[in-house]
């Protein structure tokens, strides 16, 4: 099954305001083979959503894409297809709305999670009829079909058939979570998007649906980018995973490699600044300083102002990505060096 | 410690304390019996000096009334609250006025606690006017200074013009601390307060609260959803379930050895940022009941692996004592302490 699936390119994605750009995704890349999970962790602010959203160009109207950008899903280019060279902006590609091939790839073959499942149901329309029309805008089957195809899907995410027809206040917040990933799968898709689909659940409803949700991407091969700012939630889901500092992807790899043989100054102090429940109590470490402004990045690597391993160049020159081990990369000027070194693991 | 010292370290004594709030649910209201939600239903506990209490427990569990309650923001249904030996449950006008000056809430959202159009000046230099401490503005403008620095806003004075639109999460929260601690309180009260922000900001906020517990022996009910954070942040752990308190014990204790089925769902589902970490399933069913309409008997036994028909569905188990100073409100507590099997019943949910 190991199969290349999508390959973003030095995907960068940059918001217009008033007072010039925001340099929100800079630079991104990563690969995603088929059935694979991959963890985007960073803080808020970081660009990790944008990328996800990026993906299906589901963005705001003021997001423009970098030329040279390359979203290669199951070998074509998403952002060749459906952005065009922007004119008010040379250097820049302009999403085309509605785009009639873009629109098949959505939900068909790359579905979403979004934050918040609470709001993602329209509150007027019972929530298997939002699945239903979501199969029938995309399938050429009649409405008992789709009907039945959404009973098997409540089955599979563990929510009683009678609940059909009942409107989305009537469900519990774990139900329309579970729900949301229903409509996620109805169609099939090779890749679901989940941008912090457990962020406003219990721990145990978080639990439980984690669990449906790995269990679920092993039946069906389906391969995952899980969008959140809690790395147990990465350590306990992904392969791969990859972490975002204001706009720049600082590390990928396997998870066991960034969390074990962390090669970036960012994710040690991320790892060093969480609490957890396993192991010895010890002082937390706070990261000085706060994420900078991406309307205006430091010049050179854009953690230097805050990391303690951060000399004279850091501050001049953005750092090259460095292959430590395979598949294991370091966007740092001494990745080589703090490779090894760095104290990753959390609490032992 | 004999008992004398120990009442003396004692802040605050919590006794059976509930707070019902009456739903009205429109025309229904005008017949029939009033329908009561029991947020808080019979809690007790104590905070001594110099300690922090971790109150944690999922969405709907109470935890944040009884923040309320201790604070005097909801009126108590029944039960009482001994603040150094005096009940403040039915306090009213100056002496509560009184009370609330010794006791100080830091909120969850530094984005809403704090009035946009004050400056940081204004905003903590506020409970010193309200309640009357400080000679001259030179006086109250040296404390905010002090309260700022307490806080980690160095240098203060290059924050005291600032509004909170100016200020990134973290430095807000330092601000709302700074706030509570202006007041040289006996207690504080944190609801959520490290919830809404950055890891890499989080874990500075929370060195800092321990600091200054440290510093000045204030004790603190830290409320939090969140588990880790409760570990890192308490010396006790108290552990809620619709309305009542179901475990409660040193920190480690409770949480390396949980004898509540439901603290031990609980603590085997927070994930842990470790891949090589396996974790059990959660062996629970459902989700947490509507706080209106109580299951009979113990509150947990719809959803608990162990649950037995005839015990748990008509009898309430109290808190009881099952090691020194772990204490745990089931029926099979002393079982689960002693390592004895207990069988598990496939229960229908109710």
């Amino acid at each position: 099954m190991a199969k290349l699936l999508l390959d973003i390119k030095d995907l960068s994605i940059h918001y217009k305001i008033q007072a010039g750009w925001v340099y929100a995704v800079d630079g991104v890349s990563f690969i995603l083979q088929r059935g694979e999970t991959l963890g985007l962790v960073g803080e808020s602010g970081c660009g990790k959503t944008t990328t996800g959203y990026g993906i299906t160009q589901l963005l705001a109207s003021n997001a423009y894409i970098k030329d040279g950008s390359k979203v290669i899903f199951d070998g074509r280019d998403l952002i060749e297809m459906s952005t065009v060279p922007d004119k008010k902006f040379p250097g820049y590609r302009r999403i085309v709305e509605y785009h009639p091939e873009m629109r098949k790839y959505r939900w068909k073959r790359i579905s979403m999670i979004f934050q918040g499942a609470m709001n993602a149901f329209n509150p007027v329309f019972k929530v298997g009829d939002q699945i239903i029309e979501a199969i029938l805008t995309h399938e050429d089957i009649t409405e008992e079909e789709a009907r039945k195809r959404v009973e098997e899907l409540y089955e599979m995410v563990g929510i009683p058939k009678d609940r059909i027809d009942n409107y989305p206040h009537e469900y519990s917040g774990g139900m329309k979570q579970r729900a949301m990933i229903a409509m996620a799968l109805a169609l099939s898709p090779d890749i679901i998007i989940a941008d912090e689909p457990t962020t406003a659940l219990d721990v145990v409803t978080q639990d439980k649906i984690l669990g449906e949700m790995a269990r679920l991407q092993k039946e069906n091969g389906v391969a995952m980018i899980i969008i959140t700012h809690d790395v147990s939630v990465v350590a306990e889901m992904a392969h791969k995973m990859a972490v975002m500092y204001a706009g720049h992807l600082v590390e990928t790899g396997s998870t066991r490699q960034v969390f074990k043989e962390t090669a970036h100054p960012y994710m040690e102090a991320l790892l060093k600044a969480f609490p957890s429940i396993k192991g010895e109590k010890k002082r937390l470490e706070a990261i000085p300083g706060s994420p900078p402004d991406l309307s205006n990045p430091p010049k050179g690597c854009r953690f230097a102002p805050r990391c303690p391993y951060a000399k004279d160049i850091c501050l001049e020159k953005e750092p090259p990505v460095v292959e430590v081990a395979p598949g294991h990369f370091s966007k740092c000027h001494f990745a080589e060096e703090l490779y090894g070194e760095l104290g990753g693991e959390v609490n032992e | 410690m004999s008992d004398g010292e120990e009442n003396r370290d004692v802040v605050l004594r919590v006794k059976d304390l509930k707070k019902y709030f009456e739903l009205h649910v429109g025309m229904f209201k005008l017949w029939g019996e009033p329908i009561y939600v029991k947020a808080v239903d019979g809690i007790s506990f104590d905070i001594h000096r110099g300690e922090v209490l971790g109150l944690v427990g999922e969405s709907g569990c109470g935890k944040t009334t009884t923040g309320r309650l201790l604070t005097r923001l909801e009126d108590p249904t029944a039960g009482s609250i001994l603040f150094h030996g005096e009940d403040i449950a039915k306090l009213k006008g100056k002496q509560l006025k009184e009370y609330r000056r010794n006791v100080q809430m830091i909120f969850q959202d530094p984005y809403e606690s704090l009035n946009p159009r004050f400056t940081v000046l204004k905003t903590v230099m506020e409970p010193l006017i309200i309640h009357g401490i400080g000679e001259t503005y030179e006086d109250r403008v040296e404390m905010v200074i002090k309260a700022l620095e307490d806080a980690e806003l160095k240098p203060a004075e290059e924050y005291l013009e600032r509004f909170p639109h100016e200020l990134s999460g973290g430095q807000r929260q330092r601000v709302a601390i700074a706030r509570a601690l202006v007041l040289r309180p006996q207690f504080i009260v944190a609801d959520e307060p490290v919830s809404m922000l950055d890891v890499s900001i989080r874990a500075g906020v929370m060195n800092l609260m321990l600091d200054l517990k440290d510093k000045y022996g204030i004790p603190i009910l830290f409320i939090t959803h969140d588990i880790a954070v409760a570990r890192y942040m308490s010396n006790r752990i108290a552990v809620m379930y619709l309305g009542k308190i179901v475990e409660m014990g040193e920190t480690d204790e409770v949480i390396f050895n949980p004898l509540h089925p439901y603290t031990k769902a609980l603590i085997s589902a927070v994930p842990v940022p470790d891949p090589d970490h396996k974790h059990g399933r959660v062996e629970i069913k459902g989700e947490i009941p509507s706080p209106i309409n109580l299951p009979t008997g113990c509150r947990f036994w719809p959803r608990c692996p162990y649950a037995q028909r005839g015990l748990c569905d008509v009898k309430d188990p109290p808190l009881v004592e099952v090691r020194k100073g772990h204490y745990v409100a089931c029926h099979f507590a002393e079982k689960f302490a002693e390592g004895v099997e207990v069988p598990k019943k496939e229960l229908a949910i109710a």
